[in-house]
């Protein structure tokens, strides 16, 4: 564990390892390549199997801290914060990367602020300097600018990154790593507060683990004709997602919003119907593999991150997509 | 009862301008308003005080401005107003900024509930409500989307995570950071305006609050910003232009190539 010099905070629900768990693995691999360190990857939970935890080795993590107690099975910041400084306290990390959920979100300022260190959250891009030393940077004032940010003097240097932001790590089969055991026990797992159950949501929409996305902006002028993007989403069978103007204007939920104040995308296809792509916008999606544009102005931002764009009437444009699709080559 | 609510000034950031030459904001001529998240927490610790009494305090961490958004929050009806200032306080990060922060509720004492917006539309870490709790060893529930009952010792909530809504019981005195859902933000009222022009702030200064000097501004913040960039985009976009049925057509066939060209269909 002592050149484990690199943390990532990895997440499990119901014993199964998250997938930005391995989003998180997959950055750490460039950075420890450059800080030429070991990777270890943290994990909180109860009687964890070793065949999941060694999913973590197999995707670049040296070494497995998984700290386990019945109370631990799930998130509790009062016990999960104890134990996280402990540990670091014992193994002194020179980095901790967590992802930005409503756990990473919660422990890792609790922590920072606890361990009198840095935090920089929503972290777009890491690297490493020559010192070592971690460069964090993220959008700042609404995303108009990047800043690139340090933390100086301290230890350990912390930062948390989107979730989807990144691709996850493809596993090596037969990786070896080590995977070291806690008691949580060991520390004092008191709370003060009680978590009674998780009514779990019924969102039919999974707009982070869709590998479509379709996203729909002003352009479409009114409620009553989303209805045509989501007869284009259901022949795609992609998700169908929005920007604040759209969700602000209450034609699509906030769950639908992709952008710095909604949701971050990865997808393998992004398709952009009657949006300007505002910077903000962008910063949600630009990161898709594929992006397809459709607008009227040859002049809007959306073409500047798009792989094809078409130049016109959206209303005209995708009713002809649409029959296309229905009839594949007869058209 | 005494609910603290922590707001911002922030600018309105619909109007941010870049200065294009320099990759630089400018701040001239641009409003500042209470950070649009921080109204949630304000009605959150507005109806907790209609329903179950006691007093309800704003207060903001800013230059001597910040007392308009102090003055706004009156108006929609918190009783009092705190106004932390300093010059000693200019380039706090978060950690500094949680710090002052958490001490001056150390002076205010006894506060049962601390209410934070998600987070500030301009810093946009959410850090500071977690911050402040664990620099007070305050419990924290994060992200809460209800409150559904209160009680001398304990509050219930619905907390939202990513698989849907977790029930906790918390302990007083407790921090909490709310989301868009927990109220409908008030509007100001025409009494509440008359109120809010008449009221004293509380002006609470570097001096006042035991401080290390070195936790605290510039010097005190572990963050540093090393560099500031315009973001770039950069893709090679192949153009279609759609004017007439025939190039519609036409440009339909070539997305469609390339979807499935990419194996998207
Ligand atoms: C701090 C901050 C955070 C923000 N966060 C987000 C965020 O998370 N997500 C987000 O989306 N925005 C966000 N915004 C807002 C963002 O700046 C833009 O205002 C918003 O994305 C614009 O949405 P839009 O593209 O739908 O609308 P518009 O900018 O109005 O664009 C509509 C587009 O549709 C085109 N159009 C119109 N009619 C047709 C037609 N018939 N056929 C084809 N094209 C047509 C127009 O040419 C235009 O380009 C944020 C802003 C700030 C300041
Ligand atoms: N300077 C400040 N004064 C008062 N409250 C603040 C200040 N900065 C942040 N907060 C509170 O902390 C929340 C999160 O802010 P931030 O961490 O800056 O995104 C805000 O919604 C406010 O409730």
């Amino acid at each position: 564990m002592n050149n484990a010099k690199l943390w990532i905070l990895a997440e499990q629900f119901e014993g199964e390892i998250l997938k930005v768990s391995y989003e998180l693995l997959g950055r750490a691999k460039d950075l420890s390549k450059k800080k030429n360190c070991q990777v270890a990857a943290v994990i909180f939970g109860a009687n964890l199997g070793d065949a999941e935890l060694q999913k973590l080795i197999d995707r670049g993590a040296d070494f497995v801290l998984a700290i386990e107690a019945p109370e631990l099975k799930h998130f509790d910041n009062e016990a999960y914060s104890r134990c996280m400084l402990g540990m670091i306290d014992k193994y002194e990390p020179e980095i901790i990367i967590a992802a930005a959920t409503s756990t990473g979100r919660t422990l890792m300022p609790y922590v920072a602020m606890t361990a009198h260190t840095g935090l920089t959250a929503d972290c777009t891009v890491l690297d490493i300097d020559e010192e070592g030393k971690l460069l964090q940077t993220r959008p700042a004032i609404g995303g108009n600018i990047m800043a690139t940010i340090r933390t100086q003097g301290f230890m350990p240097q912390m930062a948390t990154v989107r979730p989807h932001s990144s691709k996850p790590a493809a596993p090596v089969e037969g990786r070896v790593g080590e995977i070291v055991r806690v008691d949580g026990n060991d520390f004092d797992l008191s709370s003060n507060i009680k978590r009674k159950e998780l009514v779990l949501s019924s969102e039919e929409l999974q707009l982070q683990e869709a590998d479509k996305v379709v996203i729909v902006g002003r352009g479409i002028k009114r409620a009553e004709n989303i209805k045509l993007i989501r007869e284009l989403c259901d022949l795609l069978g992609a998700a169908l997602g929005a920007t604040r103007d759209v969700v602000d204007r209450g034609w699509l939920s906030y769950p639908h919003q992709v952008g710095l104040s909604g949701k971050t995308i990865n997808p393998k296809l992004c398709v952009s119907i009657g949006v300007s792509g505002a910077i903000q916008q962008l910063a949600g999606m630009q990161t898709a593999e594929n992006i397809i544009a459709i607008n009227k102005d040859p002049e809007a931002q959306i073409f500047k991150v798009a792989d094809i764009g078409m130049v016109g009437d959206l209303f005209e444009i995708v009713p002809v997509l649409i029959a296309k699709l229905k009839n594949g080559e007869s058209l | 009862m005494r609910i603290v609510v922590l707001i911002k000034q922030v600018p309105e950031t619909k109007s941010v301008k870049m200065d294009e030459e320099t990759g630089t904001v400018i701040r001239e001529g641009v409003e500042s308003i209470v950070n649009p998240l921080d109204l949630y927490a304000i009605e959150a610790a507005i109806s907790l005080k209609d329903q179950y009494g006691g007093e309800t305090v704003a207060v903001s961490m800013g230059p001597p401005k910040a007392d308009i958004c102090i003055k706004e929050a009156l108006s929609m009806g918190i009783d009092k107003g705190v106004l932390v200032s300093d010059r000693a306080f200019a380039g706090s990060d978060t950690w500094a900024t949680s710090y002052i922060l958490g001490e001056t509720i150390k002076l205010l004492g006894d506060v049962d509930m601390i209410i934070c917006g998600e987070r500030a539309t301009d810093g946009d870490t959410g850090q500071v409500g977690p911050e402040v709790a664990a620099h007070l060893s305050l419990p924290v529930a994060s992200y809460i989307n209800a409150i559904e009952s209160f009680n001398n010792n304990s509050v219930s909530l619905s907390r939202q995570v990513e698989q849907g809504d977790e029930m906790l019981d918390v302990a007083l005195p407790c921090l909490l950071t709310v989301v868009k859902e927990v109220a409908t933000p008030r509007l100001p009222t025409l009494d509440g305006k008359i109120r809010a022009k008449a009221a004293d702030i509380q002006l609470i200064t570097a001096d006042m609050l035991k401080l290390n000097p070195d936790y605290i501004g510039l010097k005190g913040s572990p963050t540093r910003v090393a560099k500031i960039f315009r973001p770039k985009v950069t893709r090679e976009c192949e153009l279609l232009f759609a004017k007439d049925d025939a190039t519609i057509h036409a440009g339909v066939d070539k997305l469609y190539a390339f979807l499935d060209s990419k194996e998207a269909l």
